[in-house]
């Protein structure tokens, strides 16, 4: 009846423009769920390519020891342990030198030289893992194999107990290895993510602790340490979820071989090793979903670790008021 | 003057042990890594001449070059920037505009968060499983979805955080104004986090352009120059994970070269996305 009934025309600019709007919201929110798309993909489709091998191996797979392709009997354990004793194995390297590393950039460094130096380890955390991967297979491992390992051998070898560990023929490549390679990977990652969360402490606390007369480490120890505990655990637990699923850098130097060692020395697997050494050659039918269902592993893995890592952050953020 | 007590002279001492260890630890640490970068300007220059760029990728113990693999790599990488940006912007626009306080917002920026460290080789089976099988072959469009898969994460994450950064007073102005919101997103918050924007392109570009796991089953490669996305397609990353594992000299050392390459490109990217940045504070 009104004039406000009336659509107004197509041409009108203003209606162009409130549709547009409409638009430009579903298409955005389309691209939004993209990410939500592919994780789910991801899970489908894993679990699809690994049905065959939980079907016939049952729950038997994540436990068993042998893998045989000849036989087409599989079992995960290998690559699982050795997936994650490099991982922990780098972090327990990679954490402590991280730690000191912002430490020393936050607390010690000449002022001139924190930025400089500071933006040096981000860039080398963006280095691609090949590149590691290639060093440590012509530099690192013939430098294991030469001097490190039979240094390792002559001396910690010979203690009892922790022996084991170190013994065997030097092969140069083998798990401590590719736990170093990480190690040197995921150092750069740990060292300017800690540097970040400890500049979050709030200055003034620190500065009180220095006027009470702590010294540096006291102040460290007291205040920036407690104060970002949650925050580094997370980051941490990020910087290990990159080590679980590193592929290149530990592929190159981590021998390939489906077995269980008992000393550090001697070659291993990763499960992402296995898959990039494997997959392209394995037959379709068992062995190939085998590897899928190593994949799936590994993906659950990761999530499991990446999310704890991200309620953490988050709950930092929010403590501060973000 | 009072001599210090022994509980002082202990805690100084304890404070110069850990200051010790902290300052040893950022040496060693520096030290390992300029080795490797030593290293690979080393082995990386003595391997690099002319035949490296104008000749494909040779046959064991004779001449040649990486070509193909660098055209490669160049297309795959394109390819991948292409697919991945328009999705990483929109979707980053969504979680800081249209959808910034919603439920759905907030389980999307942590599975982004999730997504932008699964491992990349799993992200390679996805795609295998998806664009390879049922297709039957390999090929250079499968490698550049899966790269195109890491190019979101990190795009979104970055948009969405550049965009934040954008104050609040200028949606309003603009909205006071009567433009409509996406009017207001396209001439103001999108200019204004422009330089951000660019930058986080920028870094997924230096992401993406080593990343060989995800290649390995998408891509695969290929020892003929070739420009068919539909067909396997050589890329830099995966021709250095292939030659350097050959007990071939020559292919070894075309490996170092490719790795320098890599490296002076993904150190030149990030250089410039800060620059990028830096340049957009500044204005």
């Amino acid at each position: 009846m009104t004039a406000i009934d009336i659509p107004p025309p197509l041409s009108d600019p203003r209606a162009r423009a409130l549709r547009a709007d409409r638009i430009a919201h579903g298409v955005s929110l389309g691209a939004a769920l993209v990410v939500l798309l592919v994780l789910i993909g991801v899970t489908l489709s894993l679990a699809a390519g690994a049905w065959p091998a939980f079907r016939d191996l049952g729950p038997g797979f994540l436990t068993a020891k042998v893998w045989n392709p000849v036989t087409d009997r599989y079992g995960a354990f290998t690559a699982i342990y050795g997936t994650v004793i490099t991982s922990v194995l780098a972090m327990l390297i990679a954490v402590p030198m991280g730690l000191g590393i912002a430490l020393f950039l936050t607390e010690l460094c000449p002022r001139p030289l924190r930025r400089p130096i500071g933006i040096a380890i981000e860039l080398l955390a963006g280095i691609p893992s090949i590149i590691y991967g290639i060093w440590g297979l012509f530099v690192l491992a013939p430098l294991m194999q030469h001097t490190v390992q039979p240094l390792l051998i002559a001396t910690l070898g010979n203690i009892p107990g922790i022996g084991a560990l170190f013994a065997g023929p030097p092969y140069g490549i083998g798990l401590l290895t590719a736990a170093l390679i990480l190690a040197m990977m995921v150092l750069p990652f740990v060292a300017s993510l800690t540097r970040d969360i400890f500049l979050t402490t709030p200055p003034m606390l620190r500065e009180a602790a220095y006027g009470m007369g702590m010294t540096t480490w006291e102040v460290t120890r007291h205040i920036t340490l407690p104060k970002s505990a949650t925050a580094l655990v997370g980051g941490m637990m990020l910087a290990l979820g990159r080590a679980l699923g590193e592929t290149m850098a530990v592929t190159f130097v981590i021998g390939n071989a489906h077995r269980m060692p008992a000393s550090l020395l001697q070659p291993g697997t990763t499960i992402s090793a296995a898959i990039a050494n494997e997959f392209n050659e394995a037959s379709a039918g068992a062995y190939s979903s085998a590897l899928i269902a190593l994949g799936f592993v590994l993906f659950v893995l990761t999530f499991l670790v990446l999310a704890a890592a991200q309620l953490m952050l988050r709950r930092l953020a929010r403590r501060n008021g973000r | 003057m009072l001599s210090p007590s022994p509980r002082l002279r202990r805690r100084k001492a304890l404070n110069a042990v850990m200051m010790l260890l902290a300052t040893a630890s950022a040496a060693l640490g520096l030290i390992v890594l300029a080795l490797i970068l030593g290293d690979l300007c080393w082995q990386g220059l003595s391997a690099l001449n002319a035949h490296v760029l104008s000749q494909d990728t040779p046959g064991p113990m004779s001449e040649g070059g990486l070509r193909n693999a660098i055209v490669g790599s160049f297309l795959l990488s394109g390819l991948a920037v292409l697919i991945g940006t328009p999705i990483g912007l929109f979707a980053g626009t969504y979680l800081s505009e249209y959808g910034r306080y919603s439920k759905l917002a907030q389980v999307l920026r942590f599975l982004n968060d999730i997504l932008l460290s699964v491992p990349s080789i799993i992200v390679g089976l996805f795609v295998y499983q998806v664009l390879v099988r049922p297709v039957g072959h390999f090929s250079g469009l499968a490698g550049a979805v899966a790269l195109a898969i890491l190019v979101v994460p990190t795009v979104v994450r970055t948009t969405e955080n550049m965009l934040r950064l954008v104050p609040d007073q200028l949606r309003e102005a603009a909205l006071a104004m009567g433009a409509p919101r996406w009017h207001m997103i396209r001439r103001v918050i999108w200019k204004a986090a422009l330089s951000g924007i660019v930058t986080g392109v920028l870094l997924a570009i230096a992401r993406i352009s080593g990343e060989t796991a995800p290649l390995l089953f998408t891509a695969l490669s290929n020892s003929f120059f070739s420009l068919d996305m539909t067909r396997p397609m050589a890329s830099l990353p995966i021709t250095i994970y292939q030659f350097a594992l050959s007990p071939y000299e020559n292919w070894q050392a075309l490996a170092w070269a490719g790795a320098f390459l890599i490296t002076l490109t993904v150190l030149a990217i990030s250089v410039l996305a800060r620059a990028v940045t830096a340049k957009g504070d500044r204005a």
